[in-house]
């Protein structure tokens, strides 16, 4: 299939990357090649196959609710690009009123 | 430092280190130190201060691999200071303890960068250790440093990086494979014995077949991915590259084990993979894929791997032609299902919690912009294939037909592993090709997969091994290394490692890169 610089776009959306021009124009025909080149996988599986979404078929195992030592707060913030009062400081995220 | 290198103890094996180590004819510091050594004199790093951080890209020298991205020779000889002093007091340690090894840059060690090979993480240092990192330290193996990658594992090439590219030790004009290239370029340049990898669709495997060397990848879930900044969880394993394949198999033991905090973790008992490394194979059934040779595979890796297939049955195997009729379509499964799992894995770079921020007015266009100027190109087209694929309408087509592939595969090598007890193939269709060949073609790149990626949706254990030397077409007079893959049934990888190891002793391989561009494994500079 090809995919137009505006599907571009609109994936560059949901994928939360802020694509230049330039990027966007020499992505369309590579995103078009190499999902042409994958959707051969529609030939040749039938509706009566199982999808297969990890190698072993693992059960889900429960552990005791209990408390355990982990990375203090100090340790987790140390890396992180903005902190405010013990925080990860973010821009704002809803939209003013008005 | 003393600028004469060491080529007795850079050279060695893991085992023969181990030994030597053992009955006191060398210390741990010893051989750190040797290795440290070697790096700095070859590998292009600033060699000051306790953590020696590489070059940058564009000061690299083209006679220097740039394996390392940061090399940390204070704790390595602080490590291996500490060793000696409990050998010296008569404690029990570990088969390779003192033995030191590099660790690919996508898994955390405390105090030392993790980047993936991303300005993403650049300047990032982890709070915590991988599981793998920490299975190493208990085995008293000595971390020399991070390798370089390329960019969250995504690639076959090492170009990927956004740190500049590593170079093969056979040809410095070549790439080295990917994405673990700079593991591969560390023990195939003698910068280390063994090194970890991570293999997602050959990653590991590909590199040890464009470099010389073994390289595995375990059975799914047997080696834990906590600390493994994840490409694509159902598919991402850490493994070994080595110069031998008793080295490769000690290296796997000591990693490999049950952890609760690795969700796909199998709990089952993996076989001692020392025990029958030697048994031979006399009797075993080999089955050689129909499907992974022919076109698209060089014709000297075809003559390698055909005189392979020659030594096996010399060896008193059986070989016999086996099918996996879905394999053909694996590598399109492979490029929908791993940029899926990817376009999932990368949203955590938000520019919140570590790593680069790009200010903007809101969250959203914050996200957009740290991520536009974090990721490189190669990240962000399987970001881009991945939230493609995963789209409202797409998802059908793309993700969930995929994934049924994935199964016929599984049930195509159950089959298989019917009629024999293992399969075996080319490692990659080509010798290493020349630095800058494929950056301009995604999809060609892609092709270098197709034999490794089969293996790495069902799951199964896969090793790469040297099988001999050929010619890379339009370089007369070349001699580059092919690898030969071995395939085996899951939890299998003793199966695995002891064909392995019968062709090895067969096939008498020189791990010592030669030519005319090969790495110099002599030099002496003093600084």
């Amino acid at each position: 299939m090809d995919l137009s610089t505006d599907e571009v776009r609109h994936v560059a959306r949901l994928a939360r990357l802020a694509l230049t021009d330039d990027e966007v124009a020499e992505l369309a025909p590579q995103l078009s090649s190499i999902l042409g080149y994958a959707e051969q996988v529609g030939d040749l599986a039938a509706d009566d196959v199982e999808p297969t979404t990890h190698p072993f078929a693992l059960t889900d195992v429960m552990r005791p609710d209990e408390a355990r030592p982990s990375l203090t707060a100090a340790q987790v913030l140390a890396g992180a690009p903005a902190v405010e009062q013990d925080r990860f400081a973010v821009p704002r995220i809803v939209a003013e009123e008005g | 430092m003393a600028a004469t290198q060491r080529p007795d103890l850079t050279q060695a094996s893991a085992a023969e280190l181990a030994a030597g180590m053992a009955a006191g004819e060398v210390s741990a510091r010893e051989v750190v130190d040797a290795h440290l050594e070697r790096i700095a004199v070859v590998d292009g790093v600033d060699a000051r201060g306790p953590v020696w951080s590489a070059k940058t890209a564009g000061r690299l020298d083209a006679d220097e691999p740039h394996a390392f991205l940061a090399v940390t020779a204070e704790a390595a000889r602080d490590h291996a200071d500490d060793i000696d002093r409990r050998r010296a007091a008569g404690e029990r340690l570990g088969p390779l303890a003192g033995v030191p090894l590099a660790l690919k840059d996508v898994l955390t060690m405390r105090g030392a960068p993790t980047t993936c090979g991303s300005r993403m993480l650049e300047g990032w240092i982890p709070p915590y250790d991988a599981t793998v990192t920490r299975k190493l330290r208990e085995a008293d193996l000595v971390v020399l440093g991070k390798t370089n990658m390329d960019e969250f594992a995504m690639g076959s090439s090492t170009e990927n990086s956004a740190f500049g590219d590593t170079r093969n030790p056979w040809d410095l004009d070549r790439v080295p494979g990917g994405s673990s290239g700079g593991s591969a370029a560390a023990v195939a340049g003698m910068l280390a014995p063994l090194a970890i990898g991570t293999d997602t669709g050959g990653s590991i495997r590909q590199p040890a077949a464009l470099t010389g060397l073994v390289g595995a990848k375990p059975t799914y879930g047997t080696v834990s991915r906590y600390g493994l900044v994840a490409f694509a969880s159902s598919l991402d394993q850490a493994g070994p590259f080595a110069r031998t394949v008793g080295d490769a198999a000690a290296l796997q033991s000591a990693i490999q084990a049950h952890d609760p905090r690795d969700s796909t973790s199998v709990s089952d008992v993996v076989p001692d993979l020392g025990l029958q490394l030697q048994d031979g194979i006399a009797g075993l059934r080999i089955g050689v894929v129909r499907e992974l040779q022919g076109e698209g595979f060089e014709p000297g890796v075809e003559a390698v791997f055909q005189a392979s297939l020659e030594r096996l049955t010399a060896l008193g195997a059986e070989i016999v032609e086996v099918s996996l009729p879905t394999a053909p379509v694996g590598l399109a499964a492979y490029y929908l299902i791993a940029p899926s799992e990817a376009s999932s894995n990368l949203a955590r770079f938000d520019g919140v919690r570590y790593g680069l921020r790009v200010d903007a007015p809101t969250a959203e266009e914050m996200n957009a912009a740290t991520r536009a100027a974090g990721f490189g190109a190669e990240v962000k087209r399987r970001i881009m294939i991945g939230t493609h694929a995963l789209s409202s309408g797409y998802y059908d087509a793309y993700y969930l037909q995929a994934s049924k592939i994935r199964t016929l595969i599984a049930d195509d090598f159950r089959a298989a592993f019917a009629q024999v007890d293992v399969l075996v193939s080319p490692t990659s269709p080509t010798v290493a090709f020349d630095l800058g060949e494929k950056t301009d073609d995604p999809l060609a790149m892609y092709l270098n997969d197709v034999a490794t990626v089969p293996a790495s949706l069902a799951g199964i254990p896969a090793l790469s091994l040297p099988a001999g030397l050929a010619e890379a077409p339009g370089a007369p007079g070349s001699a580059l290394p092919v690898g030969l893959q071995i395939m085996a049934p899951l939890l299998r990888d003793d199966l695995m490692y002891r064909v392995a190891w019968a062709f090895e002793q067969a096939t008498g391989f020189d791990p010592r890169p030669s030519g005319p561009r090969a790495i110099h494994l002599d030099v002496e500079v003093a600084r």
